[in-house]
């Protein structure tokens, strides 16, 4: 699945420890109260040690979007986030099973699906990122964290050297 | 009622029979959750005299008052029963995703009696509970359990705890795992096995509120910044198998059957040397920020493909008590404990005395089923292992636990068996550790680092750690009830360097969370109230002074090694610090809890149980003591 040129919440599986605080502030932010089953951004932890974060990827030409027969999700000019609808979605969770990250969430309570919308409403931007304790949830495109590797090998590679002198 | 649900779940797993006990906030503010609830629990549904592996014992499951909330390093929960390694309270802690779940589920305690059949997984849905057939499941490792239960339910939302093999073969120390984490000391695992519970599941789907929100999330976001400085540095770095050298540097590293106090090996079992070459993960409880726990894995040799979690106890008790001194034998040995269900701490110990026996031709090689059980043989450790969680051979002896292993073979062992009501000792050499000493002594779940912190008025040099004199058991008393109120909230211990007036903050986030108004000095007085009613409780378990003892090795038995070499706690000097220590408690000179100290505390409603009558004591009080009491 591509991805726009977007900014978006990436998880790095090396620093993320399991503790699954992204998702109590996701929950609380959203909702009033903790819930993670609300949550919009899910920890998955594969026993013993191997975990990660999976929210929204804002994949281009989103198939949450083709999929709702309502037309109730479009994407947000301002910053490419997938926007529901409340009056046109009906829960019918098409989108759920369209999305390949199982990053669509139905709340039962309003019938709607849920989907992370970079918490545009909050001053600082995405709760879960403020709410990491290792940073391991960056907001950034793709084209960020593709240079960001680079200048992490090269600096690697280099340290590598150094340490053969 | 926030945070709290003001619910505790009875099962009878006997009788396949549920049914709900409400209590309100007056009650919950008495005993917090945690370790302070779950001993409620069990002192009010265990019937005195009752035999720990029987169906009245109430294996009682308590959650932290700030379970599932963002609170860093809340989401915990408490265990307790009637220990059956003890005799009396056992008490156990851990965090993980299962606490949250219980509280999502509507529950803020469990209390599990009655014995079932046939092997059962308790499924909790929300209000829903079932008995399912678990014979599928025996047999199998803790964490195996977890995932097969997982698969089955097809839902990994559901959270477990299970026991492995050794809780089913009721070895006295087994513990109860959820997520890799431990409920470890004091054997909950048999008790869970002797109701033949091999696992809890739990789904939750109500969310959990607090009253100030915006407040706790703001306190959230401070401490997760504050525990990422200097005050939990060892924990993040490199976790608490950092004490493997420093205690080494001071000479109470525990090596080979605490008979030594300097290991020639430490470097090797260090947390340096785990961070170096063998870390592969740092993991977090639930709602932790400062992640302790280091995964270790084996990339070569005959342990290739081993992986642990490695804590500094467990560490200890299997590597340089053993005499184990490679990292690759102690990553193997601390996952077959995990995922047997042995407690790593006690089954550590208790192999090391089997080793000592050994070495000393007390138990032959034909008594230890032709393993040559010398000190630092890795591969017969591992075997002892396998063996003690079956109860094969001489391992069925050895899930006995020390104390009892020790009086059954006899021939001086008991001298070296390292424990005290039957609990295996942690990781430290008393001897040169003289306030932690007597704290170990009158521990009420047996000898214990994490519910005594005396050691830290030792090691940090507030006291001469070799000497001792009046003051001590005031200095241990307020160490006890610090850790009491952690243990009862529930926050973690590795958080305490984190605020600047721990009981004001606490107490603050406390009301943010539940809406229920407490001041510093009720949150202290709930420490003292809690550590005095699992007192009780062992009072009520026929407890006597005789119980609150030392080895007696770290009695007569001078330190061979290391900046203490010679020295050792006499009787002398640890008969005067319990003495000191019952002082400054308020009990009497024989332990006893005056009904007048009960009824201050708000005990009022157990002070005819177990409180003695001021100046009526049991025992005729010597003099001096009445004395003391007078002047009190």
């Amino acid at each position: 699945m591509a991805t726009q040129g977007y900014q978006h919440v990436i998880c790095d599986p090396t620093k993320c420890i399991g503790c699954r605080m992204c998702e109590y502030a996701c929950s609380a932010t959203k909702t009033g109260a903790f819930d993670p089953s609300l949550s919009r951004i899910r920890v998955v932890r594969i026993e013993p040690i191997t975990m990660t974060a999976i929210t929204c990827r804002l994949c281009a030409d989103a198939p949450c979007i083709t999929a709702c027969p309502r037309d109730a999700l479009t994407r947000s000019e301002k910053n490419g986030a997938i926007l529901v609808d409340e009056d046109k979605c009906d829960g019918c969770g098409w989108c759920v099973e369209a999305c390949d990250f199982g990053a669509v969430v139905l709340n039962p309570a309003t019938r709607n699906a849920e989907i992370c919308n970079l918490c545009e409403d909050q001053p600082e931007g995405p709760r879960c990122v403020q709410f990491c304790p290792k940073d391991a949830l960056i907001l950034a495109t793709p084209e960020v964290l593709r240079q960001q590797a680079r200048r992490e090998v090269v600096a690697r590679l280099f340290e590598e050297l150094a340490a053969e002198d | 009622m926030h945070s709290y649900t003001g619910r505790i779940l009875h099962i009878d797993v006997g009788a396949r029979k549920t049914w709900v006990q409400t209590v309100d906030a007056g009650f919950l503010k008495k005993y917090l959750g945690g370790v302070g609830l779950a001993t409620r629990l069990v002192y009010d549904n265990t019937p005195a005299g009752c035999d720990p592996l029987g169906p009245d014992n109430a294996l009682c499951f308590a959650c932290s008052a700030f379970a599932g909330t963002t609170m860093p390093v809340g989401t915990k929960h408490g265990v307790a029963s009637k220990s059956p390694l003890t005799g009396m309270i056992g008490d156990s802690l851990s965090g993980s995703h299962f606490s949250e779940m219980l509280k999502r589920a509507g529950w803020d305690g469990l209390v599990i009696k009655g014995q079932a059949d046939e092997w059962t997984t308790v499924f909790i849905d929300d209000d829903d509970v079932r008995f399912l057939d678990a014979s599928s499941l025996v047999g199998k490792g803790t964490m195996a359990t977890q995932h097969a239960l997982r698969e089955e339910f097809g839902d990994e939302n559901v959270r477990i705890s299970s026991i492995g093999p050794a809780g089913e073969h009721l070895v006295r120390f087994a513990l109860i795992d959820n997520d890799g984490r431990q409920v470890g000391r004091t054997g909950n695992g048999a008790v869970m096995g002797s109701k033949r519970i091999k696992a809890i599941a739990i789904r939750g789907s109500q969310p959990i509120t607090v009253a100030d929100p915006v407040g706790l999330l703001k306190e959230t976001r401070r401490l997760i910044e504050i525990t990422q400085g200097p005050g939990t540095e060892k924990y993040r770095v490199l976790g608490t198998p950092s004490n493997v050298l420093n205690m080494n540097k001071l000479g109470v590293l525990p090596t080979r059957n605490f008979s030594e106090t300097v290991f020639e090996h430490a470097e090797e079992v260090s947390g340096e040397r785990l961070a170096e070459r063998y870390t592969v993960k740092a993991v977090a409880c639930a709602g932790c920020s400062i992640a302790c726990e280091h995964w270790g894995k084996v990339t070569s040799g005959k342990y290739k493909g081993a992986i642990a979690g490695v804590d500094y106890e467990p560490l200890f008790a299997l590597g340089p008590n053993c005499g184990i001194g490679t990292m690759e034998a102690v990553l193997r040995l601390l996952q077959d404990a995990d995922e047997l269900g042995l407690d790593g701490m006690s089954v550590g110990v208790v192999v090391s005395w089997a080793m000592e026996c050994y070495e000393r031709g007390i138990l032959s090689k034909e008594d230890c089923d032709g393993l040559e059980l010398h000190f630092g043989n890795d591969e017969a450790a591992v075997a002892l292992l396998d063996k003690i969680a079956h109860r094969e051979g001489i391992g069925d002896l050895l899930a006995e636990g020390t104390k009892r292993a020790s009086e059954k073979v006899g021939k001086g062992s008991e001298h070296f068996a390292m424990q005290v009501k039957g609990l295996e000792m942690p990781g430290y050499d008393v001897r040169g550790m003289k306030t932690f000493a007597m704290g170990l002594a009158v521990g009420t779940r047996g000898p214990c680092h994490n519910r005594s912190l005396a050691y830290e008025a030792d090691v940090k040099g507030e006291v001469n750690r070799f000497t001792v004199e009046p003051g001590r058991g005031k200095i241990a008393k307020e160490k006890e009830e610090y850790a009491a109120v952690f243990d009862s909230l529930v926050l973690c211990k590795f958080l305490r360097n984190c605020f600047d007036d721990f009981f004001a903050d606490a107490a603050r986030i406390y009301t943010m969370a539940t809406g229920i108004p407490l001041t510093a000095e009720e949150l202290k007085a709930t420490g003292e109230r809690v550590w005095t009613l699992k007192k009780a409780f062992n009072i009520r378990e026929g407890w006597t002074k005789a119980d609150d003892w030392l080895p007696g090795r770290c009695l007569h038995d001078p330190m061979p090694s290391g900046p203490g070499k010679g020295v050792f706690i006499t009787e002398d000097e640890l008969r005067m610090e319990i003495d000191d220590y019952y002082q400054a408690r308020g009990w009497t000179s024989e332990g006893l809890i005056p009904k007048s100290k009960l009824i201050e505390l708000g005990l009022e409603d157990i002070a005819e149980d177990v409180g003695v009558d001021n100046g009526v004591m049991s025992i005729p009080a010597s003099a001096e003591a009445a004395a003391s009491e007078e002047a009190n």
